[in-house]
């Protein structure tokens, strides 16, 4: 156990690509925590995914000695924070095992929307912040600009904040030393009973799930049976230990220290980032605040293009969910697409990363409905049911409220964006809050949305009407009944579950035509003509008409070709392969995948 | 030899169409053209007529070396233009086949003849020699079609060669017209319809200008040309087709219509899977289950008889199912149909084939499967392609390539 009053536990808070973990990587070095050999870039980013992509997913902890200026050895505990608008419920538990936070922004792009998000929230969970400009060295680094920018946010003086070049190493020591002298150490008591806040888990498959902890009061012992709070399951801590960042196990955690525990359990719903842990023989009265079930926001269907390739699919899956509590899957039917999974999403990220996974990871070719979100609907007389899928959505008539989700959004964007982005937030429905200028260069805009608005390309459209110079943070921000339609479409009379979508009924209209449309050049001609219908219930709002084909006969058959026509018949045939039947109609596989690709 | 002992059976006579399975033919390709069509993709040559007598004689050559087979009942010369061809060689050519494989009593002897070229002293020529029908590539009546063709010939040449070959006796006369080419108009195809019609041809093919892979034509279209419309295609099989049955041609193939009497017996021989034996470059032959393609260069043909080799280059067995299906997909073609057997009874038991049912494309009627919209045969044939072989059935398929 180290001494407390030389404990700092602390963040990085940071924009994608604004040089988070390149920093983590020099703080770790300039501690000695891992010698040059081992240095590999980026530690704490340990998936490929993220090291590619250039985000964090996981958050991680590691444990740094530093020999400060007055003499004494501090223990640095940096703690790892997910880096987008998906995570902010793992961001706040990691704030919450935390005392201070670094407030990194990238000298060229300055303050992102996220940053001041997720700044927003330390200040709310009480941390000393303290504001550093990165990437210095770049030629076109701006870095007072940047500071200025940040000392609207913090409320401070420009001069507060660090210049530091995480690629170079200068102003790392100064950092160091301003972390030790702000940064306060950590409260707590060992003698009260046991409380220890779960900020992050993985699953690891020879050890089971490894979670990382704050002991906020008492002491976490190896070998004690420890309850977590929230599901009321009791373990043993088999093993308990600090990462340097090899893992090195330790006999006790005190309060204020971080570290990981093992416990042996096998599944991670067991234990849940945000949980309790507390002693089973002398618990906890209460558990500590701010613990909240992962809640899924967005919801699409995952096929296989295959059919075959389900039972892949589900392995693949399930393996996913060893270590993503907040990813959701059930089973799901669809007539079109065949057997597949509802799967629920944190956010777009979050749904984009674990589709890339499954196909990168599984070799699987995957079909993707159109992300939705989760309305609630209320008949009379009847509690609220949540409905994730168009096709459970009800149908048009009776007395039958319908709630959908709405956020809470904050864009920041520079003040020429302004009436680009105010347009794209009207067209969706949105509606505007306060304005406030950060600076002469950028303009923080608050705004409400339903979600369903932002799930689909809200964020593409936003960066490409911007020129990339947007960013979008968002929060959830309750229910709100709404006139929503579920809108068919129709092959040849009978509705297609995978095109079926609900939306806002001034929008109906433009969906169903949309759709109609598409579908219409997608679909190849049949022997019969196929009319495809948009329809709200039984009112048709769009309609077009796939003419029967009328001419599919070689001119000629004879002696010396039937073994060439032979072969052309055969390739047109793998191409009917691929078609799946829909009712009486034969669609390409590529007809829904085409048809669901972003549309605006 | 001539016709005249042929019963005067429609051509769509299902008896007729199951017989033509036991016929035995020969086909002789005369590459020569004078130049070559953008639409064409078969093995001609352009400016290689210093090759006739080198090429006659690999003929001949070949046809020696052939199995034993006979007595023929059709003769076709194709091409290329035959009528391209000295009339003497092609008359010791056809006198060659006649003495090695023996022409049973009125045995269809046809070739192929361009309009331009086609002279009554010629056609008298042939006639005397043997031939008895002739095909006319006329093509259309359209001066502008017959341009976008890259056709040489005008109208009035496709009138005065159907009289020159009546003129000397031909017992029979085919006109080729190519329907549906950009151009084209309905009304246009129509009026050339009429005109083919006016000429009385025992026989008429209309055929749907088809875009091959490589051709002139291919190139066009692929950058940018406008391509044939099926759409347009359809139109025009249907003005064909009704206009056809007006003046008593009965169309008996999906591409073909005759008077009574005057179906191609050589065409009716292949879609009944009857034999045949292909000569000359890029010939193919059929017989007891194989076929075989000879090489398709006219240069290598006749380099490789010259050297004493053998010609062919790839053979294909053609047995057990895959017979069973090819059987199909060829007897499908005609109106006459074509005997269900097993394959056909797994068809229209099959998915594919109920669809086919409700959409009216197939239909069984006693023991014959037939195509009642002859335009989506190519579906039907995707159908039957796709179905697999019954448990216990050979598949009998597979190409290899000869030495």
């Amino acid at each position: 156990m180290s001494s407390r009053t030389l404990i700092r536990n602390f963040c990085i808070i940071a924009h994608i690509d604004h040089g988070k973990s390149t920093l983590a990587d020099r703080l770790l070095e300039s501690a000695g925590a891992i010698s040059q050999r081992e240095m590999r870039d980026q530690v704490l980013d340990t998936m490929d995914l993220e090291r590619e992509r250039g985000i964090t997913i996981k958050a991680q902890a590691v444990r740094l000695d530093y020999q400060g200026s007055d003499g004494l050895t501090y223990v640095l505990n940096l703690i790892d924070t997910p880096g987008h608008v998906d995570f902010s419920y793992e961001v706040s538990r990691s704030l919450a095992a935390c005392e201070g936070a670094l407030l990194l922004v990238d000298a060229n792009q300055g303050v992102q929307a996220q940053t001041v998000a997720n700044a927003y929230l330390a200040v709310e969970a009480g941390l000393e912040i303290i504001p550093v400009v990165n990437k210095i060295d770049l030629p076109s680094a701006e870095p007072e600009r940047a500071a200025e920018e940040l000392s609207r946010i913090l409320g401070g003086d420009p001069a507060d904040s660090i210049f530091i070049s995480a690629k170079t190493g200068e102003g790392i020591d100064e950092l160091t030393e301003r972390i030790v002298e702000m940064v306060p150490p950590p409260a707590g008591d060992e003698e009260l009973p046991l409380s220890a806040l779960i900020f992050d888990s993985y699953y690891d498959i020879y050890r089971g799930v490894v979670c990382y902890v704050r002991v906020m009061e008492g002491t976490l012992s190896a070998g004690e049976r420890v309850m977590f709070m929230a599901t009321g399951e009791q373990r043993d801590a088999a093993e308990i230990g600090v990462l340097t960042p090899a893992s090195v196990p330790v006999h006790t955690l005190g309060a204020g220290e971080v570290g990981y525990l093992i416990t042996g359990a096998k599944e991670i719903d067991q234990v849940r980032v945000g949980d309790t842990v507390t002693s089973a023989y002398r618990p906890a009265t209460q558990a500590l605040a701010g613990y909240t079930d992962p809640r899924p926001m967005v919801f699409a269907g995952i096929f296989p293009t295959d059919g075959d390739d389900y039972p892949r699919l589900r392995e693949a899956l399930e393996k996913l969910r060893l270590n993503d509590a907040s990813l959701q899957i059930a089973p799901e039917f669809s007539q079109a697409l065949g057997f597949g999974f509802r799967c629920g999403f944190l956010g777009l990220l979050h749904m984009e990363i674990v589709r890339e996974r499954l196909e990168r990871e599984n070799d699987l070719d995957l079909v993707t409905t159109s992300p939705s979100v989760a309305y609630r609907v209320t008949r009379p007389g009847g509690k609220p049911d949540e409905v994730r899928s168009p096709a459970d959505f009800p149908a048009p008539g009776g007395e039958v409220l319908v709630e959908e989700p709405w956020i809470k959004a904050l864009i920041l964007v520079p003040p020429e964006f302004l009436g680009a982005v105010m347009e794209i937030l009207t067209s969706r429905r949105g509606e505007l809050g306060p304005i406030n200028y950060l600076g002469t260069e950028r303009v923080e805009l608050t705004c409400r949305l339903p979600l369903a608005e932002v799930v689909f390309d809200f964020y593409d459209h936003l960066k490409s009407k911007t020129r990339g110079f947007a960013s979008l943070d968002y929060e959830p921000d309750g229910y709100h009944s709404s006139d929503l339609v579920k809108v068919e479409l129709l092959l040849n009379g009978s509705p297609v579950d995978a095109f079926s979508a609900v939306v806002h009924r001034q929008k109906a209209y433009g969906y169903g035509r949309e759709m109609v449309t598409r579908l219409r050049k997608l679909i190849p001609r049949q022997l019969f003509d196929v009319p495809i219908q948009a329809a709200i219930g039984s009112r048709v709002i769009s309609r077009e008409t796939v003419r029967a084909k009328r001419k599919d006969v070689l001119a000629k058959c004879y002696g010396g070709d039937v073994t060439r026509k032979k072969k052309l018949l055969a390739r047109q045939k793998e191409g009917k392969r691929r078609m799946k039947m829909v009712g009486s109609v034969e669609v390409p596989s590529e007809a829904f995948v085409a048809a669901l690709q972003v549309r605006d | 030899m001539n016709l005249a002992n042929q019963p005067l059976a429609s051509p769509d006579d299902p008896e007729l169409a199951d017989r033509a399975s036991h016929w035995k033919s020969v086909y002789v390709h005369i590459p020569f053209c004078q130049q070559v069509c953008p639409y064409c993709d078969f093995a001609v040559a352009a400016g290689q007529d210093h090759l006739f007598s080198r090429y006659g004689r690999a003929l001949i050559a070949e046809m020696g070396s052939a199995p034993d087979w006979g007595p023929l009942d059709a003769v076709n010369f194709g091409g290329g233009t035959p009528s391209r061809m000295p009339g003497r060689w092609l008359g010791r050519i056809l006198e060659n086949v006649a003495a090695r494989f023996g022409l049973v009593e009125g045995a269809e002897v046809s070739l192929e003849a361009n309009p331009e070229d086609w002279t009554p002293s010629q056609a008298r020529e042939l006639a005397a020699v043997g031939f008895n029908r002739v095909s006319l590539g006329a093509q259309s009546f359209d001066p502008v079609v017959l341009s976008y063709l890259g056709r040489r010939h005008r109208a009035e040449d496709i009138v005065r060669s159907v009289a020159a070959a009546r003129s000397a006796g031909f017992a029979s006369v085919n006109l080729d017209l190519i329907m549906g080419s950009p151009p084209e108009t309905v009304a246009s195809w129509s009026a050339t319809v009429r005109n083919a019609l006016d000429c009385e041809p025992d026989h008429l093919s209309t055929y749907a200008l088809t875009v091959e892979p490589g051709t002139v034509l291919w190139k066009r279209v692929r950058s940018g040309a406008l391509a044939p419309d099926p759409d347009q295609q359809a139109d025009c099989w249907e003005v064909a087709d009704e206009m056809c049955g007006g003046a008593g041609l009965v169309r008996y193939e999906v591409s073909n219509a005759a008077r009574a009497g005057h179906p191609c017996r050589y065409n009716l021989s292949v879609w009944g899977q009857g034999g045949y034996l292909g000569f000359g470059n890029g010939a193919h032959s059929y017989r007891r289950g194989t076929r075989w393609e000879n090489v398709r260069d006219l240069r290598r043909y006749v380099d490789t008889m010259e050297s004493g080799r053998a010609p062919g280059r790839r053979q294909e067995a053609v047995t057990g199912w895959a017979a069973e299906t090819e059987r199909l997909l060829l007897g499908i073609r005609r109106r006459a149909g074509v005997k269900a057997g097993r394959g056909g009874r797994a068809l229209w038991d099959s998915a594919s084939g109920r669809r086919l049912r409700a959409a009216g494309v197939i239909d069984l009627r006693g023991e014959r499967l037939r195509v009642d919209r002859p335009l989506l045969t190519d579906e039907v044939s995707r159908a039957i392609l796709s179905m697999r072989p019954p448990n216990g059935s050979r598949v009998g398929s597979g190409v290899d390539s000869l030495p």
